[in-house]
């Protein structure tokens, strides 16, 4: 099998400090295990080396402006490392250009479509753009792979409404149609399941593994949903509170009682039996 | 596939299926949207094309439409005078209107999907604040220190008009360049280009104040707009300039799409960022400029075409938007001027009057009857 990503000693984070986010303002950066303090306040994560194997859901866990989508950007495209190695079957993700990657890599992020007259078909033959010509006409094959994919994320009976229409969970599993309709090797997911019900969470988690599983592609997905996640995930990548990368099976992160030193609070403890959190002490 | 698509569950889709054939209701329904759009587009050049002729034919004096078409023929209608009338004066001003609706019409569009604003419009980013500029500083003037070239400016002979307001418009166009390298939001861009849009018509006032009356007065019914004034010659430069910024939004049909998704989207789908925003304010200034040169700063048709024509096309899809929002901007502005030269009387207004009363009615009629709100559409 084909070996999927593969992170080595990657360091992401911002070259300039007014590019980062609000979010991760005025946190000191921190010196990665290759300790390059020298460059603090611009490097949110360093020393990373893990892997995302093909064909498995891989979920990426931490605490609140840890630099997760920060990490997700970096693989995406959307900001250059700062240092290391990310590899996709052998291929540097940071030396291909702008259409090769697109090829590779399907992204799902936060940001919010507004696109009131554009329907759900129309959106995700947007996801063609690197495979179309210079006018971005569809053609017949184009257009099975918009099928395909709105039949993999059971959004078929969609295709003809108009985007603006959609519920939250609806448009979120469209965009994953179009993420998937550019037929990549990996898909990239900030936070799919954020601002979904608790049905919509866990059909779409579960999704997510069945196309890891079927397409054999690499799928990494970041999530608060540490629960669940545990639950479904072939792969935890788990950033604790000191920038750390653990990864491995469930069973191994939370055995080693990495979960715990990421998310245990004064009021709140994950319960490695149960796998549950559970409250500390009289409310 | 047998699922229809009204009971498809998500257990009735087979997991994986193959992309199978199309079903024969989505095959029917996208063959019935293109139809759709096809008629618009078919509708639109035929409007266009009787706006056209209408606009040949009406004005202070009526000629009739077979005796237009005879003087467009090139034959020698009824009464000679006829040649002169539809030939040198109509004849100009209907093109020159029809160019004008287009460039604004699309410049507006690229303006809109770049910023993903509805109010964005040709001039936001200061270009005829700039136009204006170079104009104001003709009339007060300033501009004519010295040379042969700036005394004929000086003389506020038309050609030197058309010069400063170009020019004008090219120092703005590349001061918002030269910062769009710079800034990376888009809404950053969008807010600096309107502070310097107005910063720069506060010095046109500035110089207006110490602009002797009747020489102001020039700069204001510049201001007000015409599409009347371009001769023959003038088309020879304005045709090729409109013409080259309507190639440029249509070979750019590809990255406004993808566009429409945000730009973070539309990197990850491979688009050259800085370069389709370099090219698309490029090309959507060279339309503002040459209009705003030409016809001094037409208002309102910019910001309302795409708008309209959204919606007779209903959809926000550029390879549909760009031709129908082309189409829409000649027939908008060949009616304003049509409008303006109120057919029966002698009278002629200002096109800045009518493409905003005449216009704005229309527009949101037009809105109001949107199903999906503006926000949406941008």
């Amino acid at each position: 099998m084909a070996p999927g990503l593969v992170l080595a000693d990657l360091a992401v984070g911002y070259r300039r400090r007014a590019l980062r986010p609000p979010s991760l303002r005025g946190r000191s950066g921190r010196s990665g295990r290759s300790g390059r303090s020298g460059r603090s306040g611009r490097e949110v994560l360093a020393g990373l080396s893990a892997a995302a194997p093909r064909g498995q859901l891989t979920v990426l866990l931490g605490p609140n402006g840890i630099g997760k989508s920060t990490l997700l950007r970096t693989l995406a495209g959307l900001q250059p490392p700062l240092a290391g190695r990310m590899r996709l079957d052998g291929a540097d993700l940071a030396r291909l250009g702008g259409a090769e990657r697109a090829r590779l890599v399907g992204v799902v992020l936060t940001d919010r479509v507004q696109i009131g007259l554009l329907t759900a078909a129309e959106l995700v033959g947007l996801g063609r753009h690197p495979h179309t010509g210079p006018t971005g006409r569809l053609t017949d094959a184009d257009h099975a792979v918009v099928r395909w994919a709105l039949d993999a994320v059971h959004a078929r009976h969609l295709a003809a409404r108009p985007v603006g229409e959609l519920s939250d969970g609806e448009r979120q599993r469209v965009m994953m149609a179009r993420a998937l309709a550019q037929e990549p090797s990996m898909i990239l997911l900030d936070e799919p399941t954020a601002f979904l019900d608790a049905p919509s969470r866990v059909t779409v988690t579960a999704l997510l593994r069945r196309l890891a599983r079927e397409r054999n592609l690499t799928v990494i997905v970041s999530t608060h949903d540490l629960e669940l996640s545990l639950r479904v995930a072939d792969q935890v990548w788990l950033v604790d509170r000191t920038g750390a990368l653990h990864t491995g099976h469930p069973d191994e992160v939370v055995g080693s009682g990495a979960v715990n030193t990421s998310f245990d609070g004064d009021d709140l403890r994950f319960d490695p039996a149960t796998r549950t959190f559970e409250l500390r002490g009289p409310l | 596939m047998t699922t229809s698509p009204t009971s498809t569950s998500p257990t009735a889709v087979p997991a994986g299926a193959a992309a199978g054939e199309p079903l024969a209701v989505e095959r029917r329904g996208r063959r019935r949207v293109g139809g759709r759009r096809a008629l618009v587009l078919g509708g639109l050049v035929a409007a266009v094309a009787a706006t056209f002729l209408l606009a040949l034919a009406v004005g202070s004096v009526a000629v009739p439409l077979d005796e237009t078409l005879r003087v467009l023929a090139g034959r020698a209608p009824h009464d000679p005078r006829w040649t002169v009338v539809v030939g040198q004066i109509r004849l100009p001003r209907a093109l020159t209107a029809a160019l004008a609706g287009a460039a604004l019409g699309v410049a507006g569009l690229q303006m809109q999907t770049l910023f993903r604003n509805p109010l964005a419009d040709p001039y936001s980013l200061g270009v005829s604040s700039g136009a204006s500029l170079g104009v104001a500083l003709v009339v007060a003037g300033i501009g004519g220190s010295g040379g042969t070239f700036t005394a004929k400016v000086a003389g506020s002979d038309r050609f030197g008009v058309v010069i400063a307001g170009a020019a004008g418009a090219a120092i703005v166009l590349a001061a918002v360049l030269l910062l769009a390298n710079w800034v990376r939001s888009v809404v950053t861009l969008l807010v600096i280009g309107v502070i310097l849009g107005s910063a720069v018509s506060s010095v046109v006032s500035l110089l207006l104040t110490w602009t002797a009356p009747e020489r102001a007065i020039q700069y204001w019914t510049w201001s007000l707009g015409s599409f009347a004034g371009t001769s023959s010659s003038d088309l020879t430069v304005f045709a090729p300039a409109v013409g080259l910024g309507l190639l440029v939004a249509l070979a750019s049909v590809k990255p406004l799409n993808a566009l429409l998704l945000g730009e973070n989207y539309a990197r990850t789908l491979g688009l050259r960022l800085r370069r389709v925003r370099a090219v698309t304010l490029l090309g959507a200034s060279v339309l503002a400029g040459a209009v705003t040169a030409f016809c001094g700063p037409v208002a309102f048709l910019g910001i309302a075409v795409p708008h309209v024509a959204r919606r007779l096309l209903d959809t926000a899809d550029h390879r549909v938007l760009v031709p129908g929002t082309l189409l829409t901007g000649a027939l908008l502005a060949l009616a304003c001027s049509i409008a303006a030269q109120l057919p029966g009387t002698g009278l002629v207004l200002p096109i800045n009057v009518i493409t905003a009363l005449v216009g704005a009615p229309i527009v949101i009629a037009v809105l109001l009857r949107a199903r999906v709100d503006v926000a949406g559409a941008a």
